[in-house]
């Protein structure tokens, strides 16, 4: 099961790496929510696939590991913050400035 | 147990949480957030004071007990760290009042400022290494909203690539707390050192060493990894850019070193190899920068480069002189950093600009301006008296100890040729014909010069009260070599 898991992440940071290298603002936004998809299942494959009780005292063991799915909770919370602002100022940027290439928001003046 | 730890996170908290609520009255919101920043600057001195005396102070989140709850660790570094932090955004603060402009403070430039405090002094204080990400990410969506804040092109340009570059190496961080548990099976960091001791380092965890070295690299700006800062951080006004030089990349360095000493120290000849490199070709890089360029911001913005090559180039060679002189070095250029940007933010409020081409001739009016900036301009260098001198000294001396000559030797000249470039801004900006700018008697300069001033005192202070700081500096320094002072403090209340 792992293995399955490994692959799909690996599909996920692929297809996310490509997003990220196109020039449309909005395909690299989509890239980073995938990135951020691929680092959750990342976390918790990596705190082993275990069939269990809940952990709670009274259940009857094995229990699985709570840590890694506290861990994705705090994680998919914070990438979704950072998404929503990503939007919003990828929103704004284009009004202001009038494209969504990031080509054309290179800044370089060089050195007056 | 101590809940003194946590008041430098809760008090800039409660503070920001209040001020959303009344974010159009201006005057509130300076008050406030000036008073929470002096109690805050009290609290840390109490708190450096408790750490002296008492030792590790830690505290286990909701009675927790330690490897398995959160936990707050203040050790000598983590609490002079909080410190500095809080007395370089108080100045910033009332540097603020007069230059961010009154629309800026309408829209919630205070809460966020008091966040952004939140983030930096949680990372500094957090003894979790999952906490720490979570603090790494209150600093930054803070520091997304500060840089942005304003909506000039130039910011919201910036801001897209600032925010892209850390969205991805928020998700590395991710991937690497992930591998690090799927590796120790806790997240407690001085379980995690223990645990690491127990199993002797395999090759796996060097590999998890270096990217962490990836992930903080790009917070705190090292060599391949600085290609984002000076763009993004041209873009903010002056007390914004003085925050995030002095602070964010401070963060970086912090968590470095933390990760470094704390955790991989068992196979040095490849990490701390690999650091060590990284550390002089950032210095080389930064210098190449500093020297390269002719406006004032971006000559400072290298600057940073160069003192993070420095303090890590220290943290690499590992013996206590060096880890020492870092220490001693890291909080000097928080001082200075700051300082010499607020300065440079003066200039630009006379002048209207940051080209040097278009300035001359500032210290026939502004002598007070002029005279700062040239003593600042020492500190960074490391003349003595001042403070750059005896941590620059002592991470030598550790280099030279080490037997790592060409680093030590590399450490050296970049602190001539750090004096030359600011002496360029010196020459160029204060000497010559006097000329009129358009800004001139709009802006406050009295006002804007008091912040620096503090600054340069402090570090003044710092040099020349070497003796009386020394010993707090050593204890951190010591903590730092001896992981298991700080393991026994965390595990065996």
């Amino acid at each position: 099961m792992e293995i399955v898991m490994a692959i799909v992440i690996g599909i996920l940071f692929m297809t996310a790496t490509y997003l990220m290298l196109s020039k449309s603002l909005l395909r690299i936004i989509v890239g980073t929510g995938l990135l951020s998809h691929g680092a959750h299942l990342l976390i918790l494959t990596m705190g082993g696939l275990k069939r269990g009780a809940a952990p709670l005292l009274g259940e009857q063991g094995p229990y699985t590991d709570p840590l890694p799915q506290a861990l994705i909770l705090t994680a998919i919370v914070i990438s979704f913050g950072v998404t929503a602002f990503f939007l919003v100022l990828a929103y704004r940027a284009y009004k202001e400035l009038g494209t969504d290439n990031i080509e054309k928001m290179r800044g370089n003046r060089g050195n007056e | 147990m101590n809940n003194l730890i946590i008041l430098p996170i809760l008090i800039p908290f409660v503070t920001a949480a209040i001020l959303i609520f009344f974010h159009k009255k201006i005057r509130i919101q300076r008050w406030l957030s000036a008073l929470s920043s002096i109690a805050t600057i009290f609290v840390a001195l109490v708190l450096v004071q408790k750490v002296h005396t008492d030792g590790i102070q830690s505290l286990n989140i909701s009675s927790w007990d330690a490897p398995f709850g959160i936990t707050l660790v203040s050790d000598m570094l983590s609490a002079l760290l909080v410190l500095t932090t809080s007395v370089v955004a108080f100045v910033c603060l009332i540097y603020s009042f007069k230059s961010i402009g009154a629309e800026r403070e309408k829209f919630y430039y205070y809460p966020v400022f008091n966040f952004l405090i939140v983030g930096v002094n949680g990372a500094f204080t957090t003894g979790d290494i999952f906490n720490l990400f979570v603090f790494f990410e209150v600093m930054l969506m803070s520091s997304y909203v500060l840089l942005v804040l304003g909506g000039t092109k130039i910011q919201l340009r910036e801001s897209i690539k600032y925010l892209l570059v850390n969205v991805i190496s928020s998700a590395l961080f991710v991937i690497t707390v992930a591998y690090l548990y799927s590796v120790v099976g806790t997240l407690n960091m001085a379980h995690i050192s223990q645990r690491i001791a127990e199993i002797g380092q395999p090759g796996i965890l060097s590999v998890i060493a270096v990217l962490f070295l990836i992930v903080f690299g790009l917070k705190g700006a090292i060599f391949p990894l600085y290609f984002w800062m000076p763009g993004s951080y041209y873009a903010p006004p002056a007390p914004v850019l003085a925050l995030f030089g002095a602070l964010l990349t401070k963060v970086g360095v912090y968590s470095i070193t933390r990760t470094y000493t704390l955790f991989f120290y068992h196979d040095q000849g490849f990490t701390h190899e690999l650091l060590q490199l990284l550390a002089i070709v950032s210095i080389i890089a930064g210098v190449i920068g500093a020297i390269a360029y002719w406006d004032m911001k971006k000559i400072i913005i290298y600057n940073i480069i160069v003192a993070v090559g420095v303090i890590l180039y220290g943290v690499s060679v590992m013996n206590i002189d060096a880890l020492t002189g870092s220490i001693f070095y890291l909080i000097h250029d928080m001082i200075i950093k700051a300082a010499l940007f607020l300065l440079v933010g003066t200039i630009i409020a006379i002048t209207g600009t940051s080209n040097l081409k278009k300035v001359s001739g500032l210290i026939k009016r502004y002598p007070g301006l002029g005279w700062t900036f040239f003593i600042s301009a020492l500190a960074l260098a490391g003349i003595p008296p001042l403070s750059g001198f005896i941590g620059k000294l002592l991470i030598v001396q550790g280099g030279f100890e080490g037997s790592s000559y060409v680093g030590a030797g590399v450490v050296l000249m970049s602190s001539l040729l750090v004096l030359f470039s600011v002496m360029k801004i010196f020459i160029n900006g204060f000497w010559g014909v006097h000329r009129a700018y358009e800004n001139e008697d709009k802006a406050p300069v009295k006002w804007l010069l008091i912040s620096p001033v503090i600054l340069v005192i402090l570090s003044a202070l710092y040099g020349i009260g070497t003796e009386a700081i020394l010993p707090y500096i050593s204890q951190a320094a010591e903590t730092l070599a001896n992981p298991s002072i700080y393991i026994d403090a965390v595990l065996k209340e």
